[in-house]
């Protein structure tokens, strides 16, 4: 067993164990801390993959913007920690019947695609995969329509945000 | 003699290799021992930290500062080690027991990550990861957490209020803390630490003087330090985040907070300052952490100057400056380094230079007249007559009559 075996099993195992624990838990900042330890793994993974600018914003977004608003909100209201009653509802079954059939398909459709099997391919040393996707977000053969359509889409929630805020002096 | 670093890792390889060990496990071995000789030089550099920042506060306050344990007070700081090692060790009433002693090591343990992208050498770095300056920022959000759960987890409402005020400042700074670190980013068409440091001929603070101070005030602001630092406002929500702490606990917050003043310094000296970029450098690489170090102690002594010298901003006023000033100024900054960098793609250096620091003044005097028509409105919104704040009679006479 390689290093980087290891490294994927106990990733791997810290992950799925983070995230039953995020909807087990009790306790609602627990469970969002749980949650970001799972997405930790998850960027630990992309890393594995050699994708170091995923594993980056994986961290930056999921864990320094969007996990900290969670935790942020929870705080904000009160009484985290006494929340009585039972965690699962009549339709458990139902729920976990839904999983199980989302997750046979999914793993179904990827054991079809060719890339399933490939083992993976060492990179060449002065490979720079940040500059290839750069050049591939802005070139009319790779993505730049969903590119631009995406800032668009920002700037919109951008300019929307400063006019929902904005002070009008009546 | 040419580059010591390397050559010792170089002797160690082929002495496990003899042993028979594998090439993967030789490489763990080599990385671990890399770490632990990092965090433990740059640890005790912190314990030295103690001393220069309270000598230095001393000074700008016209005081002596520690002067009875050793020459000039210097083994203080190990006074003061000990002092915290032996302290008791108090478990506030309903806190979150395990969030609660987690919180000081992520807070110390994000700050000893960062020095993994700071380029000691010419050849002796970390990891020269190709999203370092990313890295950087990703390491930071992560520090955040730490204070949150310090915050959370000390069932206090003061260290729960000292928290939010963290929060916000962070999210707030950190937009313009990423748009003034895209400029170099941009100028060096990479953000490997190793290669912005080799990019720099000359530094980039010659080039980009205003992309290093808008770096540098809100670096000032995510470490929480005066003017900014309305998390652990004394005067209002008595020591914020780590007010339940105590003992050695109370140390990790304390020495993570002044190695992570360090660290930012060493990283705007690195990206702006020319990281081990010095005379005489490429014949004894031993200089490099050298040239490193005085820079990074430079950028640390002016945060410092600032922070003794400047009073606490209130939080409105806080968040004002960076929403309303320091964003657009960065954007502004951003688009017109960006066009003027394509613009000049076949020009001379010095040309090259010239005119980027020609913009960089112009821009900055630009600033300065928004400014001061601005004060100007200011100044006169704010000497206008206004009535007086009286309570009404009413009011007055009804909490007479309650007692």
């Amino acid at each position: 067993m390689t290093v980087m075996q290891v490294v994927f099993l106990v990733t791997a195992v810290v992950s799925l164990g983070g995230a039953v624990m995020v909807v087990t838990t009790r306790n609602l900042i627990h469970a969002a801390l749980w949650l970001i330890l799972t997405l930790f793994g998850v960027a630990v993974m992309y890393g594995l993959l050699s994708a170091p600018f995923f594993t980056v914003i994986q961290v930056v977004i999921y864990i320094g913007a969007i996990a900290i608003l969670m935790i942020f909100a929870i705080m904000l209201t009160r009484r985290v920690k006494q929340e009585p009653g039972s965690s699962v509802n009549k339709g458990w079954w139902l729920a976990g019947l839904m999983a199980l059939v989302l997750f046979t398909a999914l793993v179904w459709m990827l054991s079809t695609w060719p890339g399933f099997q490939t083992t993976l391919p060492e990179l060449p040393q002065d490979f720079d995969s940040i500059k290839v996707l750069g050049a591939a977000l802005v070139s009319t053969e790779g993505y730049v329509i969903p590119f631009e359509i995406a800032s668009v889409l920002l700037l919109a929630a951008l300019i929307g945000s400063v006019a929902v805020a904005w002070e009008r002096k009546s | 003699m040419s580059d010591p670093v390397n050559s010792i890792a170089e002797w160690l390889r082929t002495i496990l290799a003899s042993w028979g060990l594998s090439e993967g496990l030789i490489t763990v071995i080599l990385a671990v021992l890399g770490v632990v000789i990092l965090a433990t030089f740059v640890l005790v550099v912190d314990i030295l930290l103690v001393w220069i920042e309270r000598k230095m506060v001393a000074r700008f306050q016209d005081r002596f500062g520690p002067n009875r344990v050793g020459p000039y007070g210097i083994i203080q700081p190990i006074a003061d080690v000990i002092k915290l090692l032996i302290k008791e060790d108090i478990m506030p009433m309903g806190a979150d027991k395990f969030i609660f002693n987690l919180a000081p090591i992520i807070a110390l343990a994000t700050v000893l990550l960062l020095w993994a992208v700071v380029p000691l050498a010419p050849t002796v770095i970390g990891a020269d990861i190709n999203v370092a300056v990313l890295y950087v920022v990703a390491i930071g959000s992560i520090g955040t957490l730490g204070i949150i759960m310090a915050g959370w987890a000390s069932n206090n409402k003061y260290a729960l209020l000292g928290a939010f005020r963290t929060v916000a400042t962070m999210i707030a700074y950190e937009v313009p803390m990423i748009i003034a670190l895209l400029i170099p980013v941009l100028l060096a068409r990479s953000m490997g630490m190793q290669t912005i440091v080799n990019a720099q001929s000359p530094w980039y603070i010659f080039i980009v003087p205003l992309a290093a101070v808008i770096l540098f005030v809100s670096s000032i602001a995510e470490l929480g330090r005066t003017p900014f630092d309305i998390s652990e406002a004394e005067s209002e929500i008595v020591a914020g985040f780590h007010i339940e702490y105590t003992g050695m606990k109370f140390g990790l917050f304390y020495a993570g907070e002044l190695l992570h003043a360090l660290t930012v310094s060493a990283l705007i000296a690195t990206i702006f300052l020319g990281g081990w970029r010095g005379p005489y450098v490429d014949q004894l690489p031993l200089l490099g952490p050298v040239y490193l170090f005085i820079k990074a102690f430079l950028v640390y002594y002016l945060i410092m100057w600032v922070r003794y010298s400047f009073p606490r901003v209130r939080i409105d006023q806080m968040l004002g400056f960076n929403w309303k000033f320091l964003t657009p100024l960065a954007l502004f900054l951003l688009i017109v380094v960006a066009i003027l960098d394509k613009a000049m793609a076949d020009v001379n250096t010095v040309w090259y230079v010239l005119v980027m620091l020609g913009a960089n003044l112009l821009i900055v005097w630009g600033t300065m007249m928004i400014l001061r028509r601005y004060a100007r409105i200011e100044r006169v919104r704010i000497a206008e007559e206004r009535p007086v704040a009286r309570a009404p009679e009413s009011d007055n006479n009804e909490l007479v009559g309650q007692e």
